[in-house]
């Protein structure tokens, strides 16, 4: 008996454990460039010019390069213009140590040098490789918002004709939002040998956004700029149609005004769909926060107000978990969550347990005392980990799996919220089958129902007590890893989500996870569809008037539980 | 079933046990308070548990730092110095009850504390009442000049108005979203906003105006309505008032949904390098906050700083941040004002304090004006990859405090002056001095 | 105990005498004892006295419900906190042009706001009595609606529980909007006047005090008269076994809804005398986690013992001001969270809970009467499983 129930404890960290690499693996294929790309741009920056150091004979660059000698944001804008059009082997190169702050200068010596990846340093404008350290004066290159703008337009005209598709698809994009009118003769000779069809769409539309804001073109050609614009849609299209420049033929005003009509009537449809998506996002993220203590306050009757500082071990888990990987395998970090979910399903389950020993068996059968108990713990655990781990945020990173966005039509999704959805369904699932495929879920089930007839059926209760309690705690540890990508990492962190889950449980309906699943969608569906007319804090009132008067009508909650346990 | 119900009173260990913990709490409260003669006193009054401890705490930090280091310069009129500190748990309440606690009972010449404007608002009446003096650290939503408080932090006029002139000019910024945490401090700095955008000929429709509860999580909604408003055509920057917890999961939205810096800048009053320590700052790299002071200000005054920080809390990566500065400098001026009025008689000290001047950690001086408030250097900083900012833009000499906004109807004719006209509230129209 | 009828038995008789003896003496030591005498009551512990005593109102008042009806509300706060709201009002209208702003009627936070005119909700509050009014007949209209629904609907237990969480929360989110017109998070503060008096004042804070003690003593009375009447008889029934008193013929919603209505008006009233003596009200007291503190202070002293409430919230918020200074400072939450266990766990009954029980038992042992002891409230609470 003991050693079963043991064991089925160790085969459900198995299964969260295997169930969470799936979802790893297939994040891993599903990753697909366009949007993952740009995030995993920055550490791949490595140029696309050959980077052999060859001696090249002073062309215009040393003179461009001067411009970055000033440390004035003006100045270095000039210079990055300057440098791109030399067209210069090395200029992409600059650039990109431009932006990722590897430029240097040096007003003594009077010139400018860049490090390359592995720190080496490079005179930049002969390419050699700089004598030692360099001068004692060095220092980087600064820039700002509007220089990296102009960063990306510069880099976006140098690699439109990258190798990898996916470049040149951002250079496209990058082109678009610019709308740099320089940019032209090499739109026009990328979009000549462009074979793929979706860079070559983006250079058509990126080609037209520079038409219309260009001062040239003719009218027959903004006219049809206009309808590849009005065609590719979204924010951006909005964006390029409502500020034509001055001094446009009127026929392509009207137009583009029937453009924009267009668009938004399309993307107040969209609005809708996002609206449900935010919804689900929402109501997954209560779920989550919810499910473990559909455990123990749903099934076992024990109203955990220390269910909040669950879900805040779990995150700290994770904090400390990817800290470990940070010091000795920062390789690893890419599956630090993988590792802390069955982490923080331990720890939070044992310390669980021990709550469960230590103070609530003696409690059982008052439930209202439970909650005054079980309240003064959680005061002391959120003490015990500001002590332990100070006050402030802790900082927890997100693998690049669950970095970005993609989009589908105008929605766009970002992949985050993707995942906690999936993993809050995985966990659902794998709970209510625990529930009914396991020995312990049965005996957890003959307990709840009659703890008299199990005890006298040789079910060890106090022992199912504790495991459950185990059970949900352990569930709301895992709750705290998923939490840790969308929120405070902090001493209060449970402490905002543990009325909402008290409101999700009693009004699915306690004992029944069916229904905290359906409540969870229903209030985080109706909170967003409400939210834009009466904003986020009339919303979350009316949300909570809602419950309040619901539970009048059902005082059960929507899955009422029926049978003798009802009136335990 | 039944045994469970038994309760544990009833059992001799638990009377034990009931004894042992009356006892020890006796004693505990019995034991006597360590009493150093011939000491001065300083009041800390800032939250050490509860929700505000996430800020206040490195605030406690800072004052033990500055009096220990005081001390170590030989204390004060020959006495040395005694921090006196207590937690106000972020109850505020409990702030005014502390504060009567500090002046009454523990004497002390002067409290240094409060984060929130509530605090100070619990506090004011008591400080007013015992005449005692306090210094406010943080930046805050100006229209107030009390006798008894001196403003060490900025005025709306010292952050929030230079930071929109940046983002107009250096970004081009058009379209302007003021996002904000509902409560006094952000209502009124985008007030005060919205009037001077207004007087630069922004028109109603390109301001977008929205506020949201302590400690909102779900930004989902938010945050794209900003990017339905930013594609207008226009340059749209976000300025952002948002308060505490709520910044960690309004950035990740921002990240998550790919709105950069380069797209849609936003500049925030309140996200300093403690709060940035708490997130992953790749994604922001570029987004701005405007500040008096930065920890990678280059001047000698903060390199000594930072070390001797560091190693008085043993922590060679604890940042530091701009309220910090505002205790130092507060700080460095009440001690000089003491030892120019050579006692720690609260109407001494206050009288001589207009005037003071103290060395801030950037390579300026500032001044203690009549009004109560000090003079400050005004940067911008871009986020970096490694939670530090950089230096983007400063104001060319030091931005006096305004008390009263000049924007706002019901206090553009008010001023503070407490040297010459002994008010805080003087209406230059009426020529009378306001409230009792 | 009920048996030994009688509005006053000897605890309750200790009860009142300390709180007239405390009500007299701590303003004639505060004010006529010159601060150089040892029995000098200084200016600092006041209104901190003052405070303890509205709080341990509040906890009364939580104690009439949780202890004799078996309503754990943990949203009592709402009601301190609106009584507190309408006093704070009519404070806020006693400043007159002594605000910053000089405004004649506005209150400063509205002419900050640019707010043009007065809402109608503050209409008439510049009147003492209105105020007065007001500070019964909010709580008490919201409780009685609140009741009306959840009585009537038999939401019980676990579930009012946390709609009364639910209607605290409501509320606090609402009142932090500045839109709501009750200055947001800043709540109301820097009054000034009370009455005619500066609120500021050695005397009006000693008068004050005074009003508070009479309030609890009053308060107290009134429980006290209704806990001993057939009325209270029938409310522990209902705590006891809800069912059965319905199957013999009471109207169990009836006479919850009235013990939770006059339980809110009492709240309102601590609340109302709470806010002169601390100087502000914000919406952090509408915040849940107070309501279940308060709750707490019940359990300490004695859950169903009127005078355990009281006594509870006292020795609480003693232990507050003393554990929140000095070396003990970063401990406070421990020992808080800790007591709440210890309680629980070890003493169920509360202090004056467990020294009842416990005389009782010695007096039945000296009787030589082995029967056992009637079952301790907190026994007969549970619903039979």
């Amino acid at each position: 008996m003991r050693r079963k129930s043991e064991r089925l404890v160790l085969l459900l960290c198995a299964l969260a454990f295997g169930a969470a690499l799936a979802g790893g693996a297939s994040a891993q294929t599903q990753i697909d460039p366009p949007a993952a790309a740009e995030s995993a741009a920055a550490p791949q920056a490595a140029p696309d010019v050959p980077s052999a150091p060859q001696p090249a004979p002073l062309t215009g660059l040393a003179k461009a390069l001067e411009h970055f000698l000033a440390d004035d944001f003006s100045e270095t804008d000039a210079g990055i213009g300057a440098v791109a059009a030399t067209g210069d082997a090395r200029a992409a190169a600059i650039i990109e140590a431009l932006q990722d702050r590897r430029l240097l200068f040096s007003v003594q010596d009077k010139k400018v040098f860049y490090k390359d990846k592995d720190d080496k340093l490079f005179d930049a404008a002969t390419g050699s490789a700089a004598a030692g350290a360099g001068p004692p004066d060095l220092t980087n290159v600064r820039i700002n918002n509007r220089l990296r703008r102009t960063i990306d337009a510069a880099l976006g005209g140098l690699r439109l004709q990258a190798g990898d598709a996916n470049r040149r698809f951002e250079a496209a994009q990058a082109v678009l939002k610019s709308r740099d009118e320089n940019a032209l003769p090499a739109l026009d000779a990328a979009l000549a040998k462009e074979t793929d069809a979706r860079v070559k769409r983006a250079l058509g539309q990126a080609r037209a956004a520079v038409i219309l804001h260009s001062s040239e073109g003719s009218e027959a050609d903004k006219l049809a700029a206009v309808a590849t614009i009005r065609e590719r849609g979204g924010q951006e299209a909005l964006n390029l149609l409502a500020s034509l420049p001055a001094g446009t033929p009127p026929a392509v005003v009207g137009a583009a005004r029937d453009a924009v009509a267009s668009i938004q009537s399309q993307l107040a449809v969209w609005a809708t769909a996002q609206n449900a998506w935010y919804g689900l996002s929402l109501g997954s993220v209560l779920l989550l926060a919810a499910i473990g203590l559909a455990i123990t306050f749903g099934v076992m009757g024990v109203i955990n107000m220390a269910h909040g500082e669950m879900v805040m071990i779990g995150a700290y888990v994770t904090f400390v978990v990817q800290e470990l990987i940070r010091q000795h395998n920062p390789a690893l970090f890419d599956y630090s969550l993988l590792i802390a979910v069955p982490a923080a399903f331990l720890i939070a389950g044992f310390i669980g347990i021990l709550i469960e020993q230590g103070i609530i068996r003696f409690l059982y059968g008052r439930p209202l005392e439970t909650l005054l108990a079980t309240w003064g713990l959680s005061l002391v655990l959120q003490q015990a980990v500001r002590t332990a781990f100070g006050p402030t945020n802790r900082e927890v990173g997100a693998p690049s799996w669950m970095s970005g966005a993609f989009e589908v039509g105008h929605l766009s999704i970002t992949y985050g919220r993707l995942w906690i959805i999936c993993f809050t369904l995985g966990v659902f699932l794998l709970l209510l089958a625990l529930l009914r495929y396991t020995r312990l879920g049965l005996e957890m089930r003959a307990v709840t129902q009659n703890r008299a007839m199990a005890a006298s059926m040789g079910i060890r209760t106090a022992r199912v007590d504790a495991l459950t309690f185990g059970l949900g705690s352990g569930i709301a540890g895992i709750a705290g890893v998923a939490l840790s990508q969308i929120d405070n990492v902090s001493p209060n962190l449970g402490q905002g989500y543990i009325i909402d889950s008290f409101m999700v449980v009693v009004f699915g309906g306690v004992g029944n996870l069916w229904g905290t699943l359906v409540g969870a969608f229903s209030l985080g569906i109706a909170n967003k569809f409400l939210e834009p007319y009466a904003g986020a804090v009339l919303a979350k009132i009316a949300i909570l008037v809602l419950i309040i008067l619901f539970i009048q009508k059902r005082p059960r909650g929507l899955f009422a539980l029926k049978g003798r346990a009802v009136e335990a | 079933m039944h045994n469970f119900i038994r309760t544990v009173a009833e059992r001799p260990i638990a009377r034990r046990w009931l004894l042992a913990t009356g006892l020890s709490l006796g004693l505990l409260a019995a034991m006597p308070q360590a009493k150093a003669q011939e000491t001065i006193k300083i009041g800390i009054l800032h939250s050490l548990s509860g929700t505000m401890a996430i800020s206040e705490t490195t605030l406690k930090d800072t004052m033990l730092f500055l009096i220990e280091e005081q001390n170590k310069k030989g204390g004060l009129l020959g006495k040395k110095l005694e921090a006196v500190v207590v937690d106000p748990a972020s109850n505020w309440p409990l702030f005014a009850e502390k504060a009567r606690e500090l002046i009454t009972k523990d004497k002390v010449s002067v409290v240094f504390g409060c984060w929130t404007s509530v605090s100070r608002k619990s506090v004011l009446p008591v400080f007013k009442e015992l005449n005692s003096i306090l210094f406010y650290p943080v930046q805050y939503e100006g229209e107030e000049s009390e006798r008894n408080v001196f403003y060490t932090g900025a005025a709306p006029n010292q952050q929030a108005i230079p930071a929109v002139d940046y983002l107009a000019k250096e970004e081009k910024v058009q379209r302007w979203v003021l996002a904000g945490t509902d409560y006094v401090y952000p209502r009124t700095t985008n007030r005060i906003l919205e009037a001077y955008l207004k007087s630069k000929g922004v028109k109603d429709a390109d301001i977008m105006i929205n506020y949201t509860p302590f400690g909102h999580s779900d930004w989902q909604t938010i945050v794209s309505n900003i990017k339905k408003f930013g594609s207008a055509g226009r340059k749209t920057a976000i300025v952002s008032t948002i308060n505490g917890d709520a910044n960690v999961p309004f950035y990740k939205e921002l990240g998550n949904q790919g709105i950069k810096a380069k797209d849609i800048p936003s500049v925030a009053f309140s996200v300093g390098e403690e709060e940035l320590a708490g997130i992953d700052t790749k994604p922001l790299v570029g987004h701005m906050a405007a500040w008096n002071y930065f920890q990678s200000v280059k001047s000698p005054a903060n390199a000594e700083f930072i070390k001797k920080w560091q190693a008085f809390t043993k922590n060679p990566k604890r940042v530091t941040n701009d309220p910090m500065e505002a205790h130092v400098v507060g700080f460095n001026m009440w001690v000089k004002a003491v030892e120019k009025a050579k006692t720690v008689d609260p109407d001494k000290v206050i009288d001589a304090l207009p005037g003071i001047q103290a060395p801030n950690l950037t390579g300026g001086v500032s001044t203690m004006l009549p009004n109560h408030h000090i003079t400050k250097p005004v940067f911008i900083g871009e986020v970096r990859a490694d939670g530090q900012f950089d230096v983007v833009w400063k104001t060319p000499g030091l931005v006096p405090g305004d008390a009263w906004s000049k924007h706002l109807p019901g206090s553009k004719d008010l001023i503070g002056d407490w040297v010459k006209l002994k008010c805080g509230n003087y209406n230059t129209v009426t020529k009378k001095c306001g409230g009792a | 105990m009920l048996h030994r009828a009688g509005i006053l038995d000897r605890g309750a008789w200790i009860f009142i005498a300390i709180l007239a003896a405390v009500a007299i003496a701590v303003p004639i030591l505060n004010l006529f004892v010159p601060p150089s005498s040892p029995f000098h009551v200084p200016s600092y512990l006041v209104p901190l006295l003052g405070k303890y005593v509205c709080y341990a109102l509040l906890a009364l008042s939580i104690d009439l419900i949780w202890g004799y009806a078996g309503i754990l509300s943990l949203g009592h706060g709402a009601f301190f906190a609106l009584g507190g709201y309408a006093m704070g009002m009519y404070l806020m209208r006693q400043i007159g042009t002594r605000g910053v702003y000089a405004h004649p009627e506005l209150p400063d936070f509205m002419v900050f706001l640019n707010w043009t005119e007065l809402p109608v909700y503050w209409y008439f509050f510049d009147k003492f009595w209105y105020a007065a009014i007001m500070i019964v007949l909010v709580p008490g209209a919201l409780a009685f609606v609140f009741g009306w629904f959840a009585f009537r609907s038999r939401v019980t237990g676990v579930y009012l529980s946390i709609i009364t969480q639910a209607l605290t929360f409501a509320l606090m989110l609402g009142f932090f909007r500045n839109n709501f017109g009750f200055g947001g998070n800043n709540g109301l503060t820097d009054f000034k006047d009370i009455l005619g008096f500066n609120v500021q004042a050695q005397e009006t804070r000693a008068a004050l005090f005074a009003a508070s003690c009479a309030a609890l003593a009053l308060c107290f009375l009134i429980c006290r008269a209704l806990v001993t009447s057939r009325f209270g008889m029938v409310l522990v029934a209902i705590r006891d076994a809800e069912p059965r008193t319905r199957f013999l013929g009471y109207r169990a919603e009836s006479y919850k809804l009235f013990a939770f209505t006059l339980s809110a008006c009492m709240a309102g009233v601590a609340g109302a005398l709470y806010v002169p003596q601390v100087g502000i009200i914000n919406p952090s007291e509408f915040s849940p986690a107070n309501s279940i503190e308060a709750v707490i202070w019940v359990a300490v002293g004695g859950r169903g013992t009127l005078t355990g409430a009281a006594l509870g919230a006292v020795l609480v918020n003693y232990a507050r001001t003393t554990f929140t200074s000095g070396f003990l400072a970063p401990y406070w939450l421990f020992m808080l969270g800790g007591l709440f266990i210890a309680v629980t766990l070890f003493l169920p009954r509360g202090i004056v809970g467990t020294w009842q029980w416990w005389r009782e038992r010695r007096r039945e042992r000296s009787a030589h009467a082995p029967t056992s002891a009637a079952p301790p409230p907190d026994a007969a609470a549970r619903p039979a499983e």
